[in-house]
């Protein structure tokens, strides 16, 4: 989704919400739980689902990028722990 | 900022700050209460001369003097225990910043938007200008918008760094494998200044914060510039 520079404004700052299962300062399975639901979301719906763009927004929004990263590779050699 | 005067905390420029800041000040009363109490108490016991001398025990007294310490404990525990719950609190973020601890300097990624990441060094002495200050400026500094909640992500990358800003009331550990969050809003513009808190190596020292607070719409050319780049 390419961003428009002059387009940006206030409004449009928006970054995951609060989220209740994950009341405490410690956020790594927000970020870890976001990433596998969005690959789980994909392979269940197919590519082009949108709704699965959420939990995109959200992995982008919490998860550094070096864990992303890594992941994503992980899965390309087929070793990513978790249950996609 | 830090200066030689500034013997008690810095000024505050976050709410949480404030409070924290009458909870000190509320402490430390009681604390100079108790210090006089019990000083006025070793004086008076040197200096008496000894005229009870068949005195075995006084039961009120006892209860009194563990009674009164009971409750001035109270009266301690239960501020502060309500800033411990307010100062975990997270109410709708409006941008979460994530900052990366390495062995030595702090990295910083935007990506509500799109993805903006940058490394923040400190300027070493022979770089430095006039107006900068040793060992404490930096290259790159995080640009927030003030009175704005800020959800900031903390994580390292190789060993345990801790990121602080004294005057916004935040310290946390940033943690190889775990992602720590805090919250806070800033009331005003201005630079604020952090070291890392955490022993972590060589250059620990050399590993400073420098938060820039400035208005949500110059926040939002900033931003829209960043992207650019
Ligand atoms: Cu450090």
């Amino acid at each position: 989704m390419p961003l428009a520079a002059a387009a940006l404004k206030l409004e449009d700052l928006k970054t995951a919400p609060f989220d209740p299962r994950f009341p405490n300062t410690n956020q790594t399975r927000y970020c870890y739980q976001s990433y596998v639901d969005y690959h789980r979301c994909q392979k269940i719906r197919g590519q082009n689902y949108a709704p699965c763009d959420y939990f995109k927004k959200v992995f982008h929004s919490i998860c550094p990028n070096a864990w992303v990263e890594r992941w994503d590779q992980q899965r390309e050699d087929g070793t990513f722990p978790g249950n996609i | 900022m830090l200066t030689w005067k500034t013997l008690l905390l810095q000024d505050s420029a976050s709410p949480l700050m404030e409070q924290l800041s009458f909870f000190h000040d509320h402490t430390l009363m009681i604390l100079v209460i108790i210090t006089v109490l019990v000083g006025q108490l070793m004086i008076m016991l040197f200096f008496n001369q000894f005229i009870h001398r068949y005195l075995l025990e006084g039961q009120i007294i006892e209860i009194i003097w563990t009674i009164l310490p009971a409750i001035t404990l109270i009266f301690i525990a239960i501020p502060s225990l309500r800033l411990i719950y307010i100062l975990d609190e997270i109410n709708n973020p409006m941008i979460t910043i994530k900052t990366i601890g390495h062995q030595w300097y702090w990295s910083y990624e935007y990506t509500d938007f799109k993805n903006i990441e940058f490394d923040s060094y400190m300027i070493p002495m022979n770089e430095m200008k006039n107006f900068n200050f040793r060992l404490l400026d930096v290259d790159n500094r995080i640009v927030i918008p003030y009175e704005s909640q800020i959800r900031m992500l903390i994580t390292a990358a190789d060993v345990i760094h801790s990121w602080t800003i004294p005057s916004l009331g935040v310290k946390i550990d940033a943690t190889p494998g775990r992602l720590n969050q805090i919250s806070f809003s800033i009331n005003r513009t201005g630079l604020f200044y952090g070291q890392c808190s955490e022993i972590c190596g060589a250059n620990h020292s050399f590993m400073p914060i420098v938060i820039e607070s400035i208005s949500p719409n110059y926040f939002i050319k900033w931003i829209s510039k960043m992207i650019e780049i």
